[in-house]
């Protein structure tokens, strides 16, 4: 019965308590710093990404296709001119598809300037033929212009170089825009879960102290902290990342409720279908992992900086 | 061997004047000493001088015959493990129960639990703490906190026990009571320095040295 008494509080006595606090106004405040600022990593990362794809798409699609204009000459029937032009079009081993645009399709191609309804019989509308390249094979332009000009005169094949420098030029100003910001955020991210970490350190020094007049080694006190405060930054972290995989999917979502209408396919064209994919979904929990460590590091390099002053 | 040794001490802060001047001393083992002098003397700094947790500005000091400016920071924990301390405002950890507190220069070290429950169980009983060593700090009694924060010094079974005003904030009965434990740890073997100003406290022990400190230097009764 004694024994029984003697030994019940004692089961009580261990109950493995942190030497760091588990909950502080200071700890819950980084913690949301650190949600906030992975957040917005992590949504100016996945812009970067969404928008370096899109723009690689672009080139892409503009760099594979290439279009021959056949011109109206008296004496000739454009029409018959225009098949020609495909046909020789065809016979290029690097070209997989060709599209030749008829009477009608080339007037309606005019529709968006001249309007509907007008009779365009009496303008020398050009015939397009719109000529899509073979994956992975490289096209040979001087000889698809050679026979152009010797079976098809008053053609002219346009392959998008202007277009295209243009448009790389853009995309790559686009990404770098992109990556500037990002680093800025990065930036502003380091340096506000620095100044969180402090802050809630500030409140850790009596704890500190103790351990060190008591004999613990200065790598113990900041292993005990840094424990406690890389798991403050991966629950801030994690939270911020979770958050932006959650906003990317609503804006997966979204788009493909709105695909359908102009507007849709205007956005779509610009920045993809708002699919990060999983290197995309990788690297916003990179950012909220990244900012676990460095709050980790940033509070071992506080606390050997507080035991430096101490002896 | 002393346990502690300073030879022509002197400490600054910054380019403030010596708050300490040529402070020589030694405490032998299992010896008591009373620190006194008034507010403001440097009893504390002394004291902070003793735990090397302050560096001199010159002079030399020895504990348990190392010279203080050639240890790297391993060694000076390992002494430090050696010392125990008793704060003057406790500097109990308030998320830890009592027995979590007695136990932590145990825990630092890296000790199982199970290797120390029932030593700091009987060192609590022993403080008459043995029925509040569940309870956090802020339920404690100023005298309750006084005799953890004693415990959590001897519970190493120190060398040198290092005392600031540990009976401040008790009554004179338990001043007494904490006083005869204190003498009880040097006749077991361990250097006792109790800095206080309570000259009825240092009247109840003969067998203790003087050290008196005044204007920033030290005097010695025997």
């Amino acid at each position: 019965m004694t024994e029984a008494k003697d030994d019940a509080p004692q089961r009580e006595l261990k109950r493995s308590m942190p030497l760091v606090p588990a909950s502080s106004i200071a700890g819950r405040a980084l913690v949301t710093v650190i949600a906030i600022m992975t957040f917005l990593a992590a949504l100016t990362a996945g812009g970067a990404i969404l928008v370096t794809h899109a723009s690689s798409e672009w080139r892409g699609s503009v760099a594979r296709e290439m279009t021959v204009q056949v011109r109206q000459i008296a004496g000739r029937d454009v029409d018959v001119a225009a098949q020609k032009a495909g046909e020789v079009a065809r016979a290029q081993p690097w070209v997989g598809e060709v599209k030749v645009y008829s009477k009608t399709e080339s007037e309606r191609l005019l529709e968006p300037w001249l309007g509907s309804g007008l009779d365009l019989g009496e303008l020398p509308v050009p015939r397009l033929i719109v000529v899509k390249l073979r994956d992975g094979l490289k096209p040979d332009l001087v000889s698809f212009r050679a026979a152009l000009s010797k079976d098809v005169p008053g053609s002219s094949l346009d392959d998008h170089a202007l277009w295209l420098d243009r448009l790389v030029v853009m995309a790559n100003s686009i990404v770098f825009v992109a990556l500037v910001v990002f680093a800025l955020v990065v930036m502003a991210m380091v340096t506000a879960v620095a100044f969180a970490t402090r802050g809630a350190m500030a409140g850790n020094r009596e704890i500190i102290d103790v351990l060190h007049m008591v004999g613990a080694a200065d790598s113990f006190i900041a292993s005990q902290f840094q424990r406690h405060f890389i798991g403050l930054g991966l629950k801030g972290g994690l939270i911020g990342a979770v958050s932006a995989v959650l906003a990317f999917l609503l804006a997966r979502l979204f788009a493909s409720i709105w695909i359908a209408t102009p507007g849709g396919d205007q956005i779509e064209s610009m920045f993809g279908t708002f699919s990060l994919g999983f290197t995309g979904y990788g690297a916003i929990l990179l950012i909220g992992l990244a900012l676990a460590l460095v709050t980790g590091i940033m509070s071992r390099l506080i606390v050997f900086r507080h035991l430096h002053g101490l002896s | 061997m002393d346990v502690v040794r300073f030879e022509n001490v002197g400490l600054r802060y910054g380019l403030g004047p010596e708050v300490l001047r040529d402070i020589s001393f030694s405490i032998a083992p299992q010896s008591f000493q009373f620190l006194t002098g008034p507010s403001g003397a440097g009893k504390t700094t002394l004291l902070r001088l003793m735990l090397l947790s302050l560096k001199p500005t010159r002079g030399l000091i020895t504990l348990f015959g190392q010279d203080a400016n050639t240890l790297d920071k391993d060694m000076v924990t390992a002494l430090r493990r050696r010392v125990g301390v008793v704060f003057q405002d406790f500097r109990l950890l308030e998320h830890l129960t009592t027995y979590e507190n007695v136990a932590l220069p145990l825990r630092v070290q890296g000790r199982e639990e199970a290797t120390y429950r029932a030593e700091v169980v009987e060192l609590l009983r022993w403080v008459g703490l043995g029925e509040r060593m569940h309870v956090l700090p802020p339920v404690l009694s100023g005298g309750e906190k006084q005799r953890a924060a004693i415990a959590r010094a001897l519970i190493v079974r120190p060398e040198l026990l290092l005392a600031d005003e540990p009976t401040g904030n008790v009554d004179p009965s338990l001043a007494r009571r904490l006083l005869r434990l204190f003498i009880e740890l040097q006749k077991s073997g361990t250097a006792v320095v109790i800095a206080t100003h309570d000259l009825a406290l240092m009247d109840m022990f003969d067998g203790a040295h003087r050290l008196v400190l005044g204007d920033g230097r030290m005097h010695i009764y025997d």
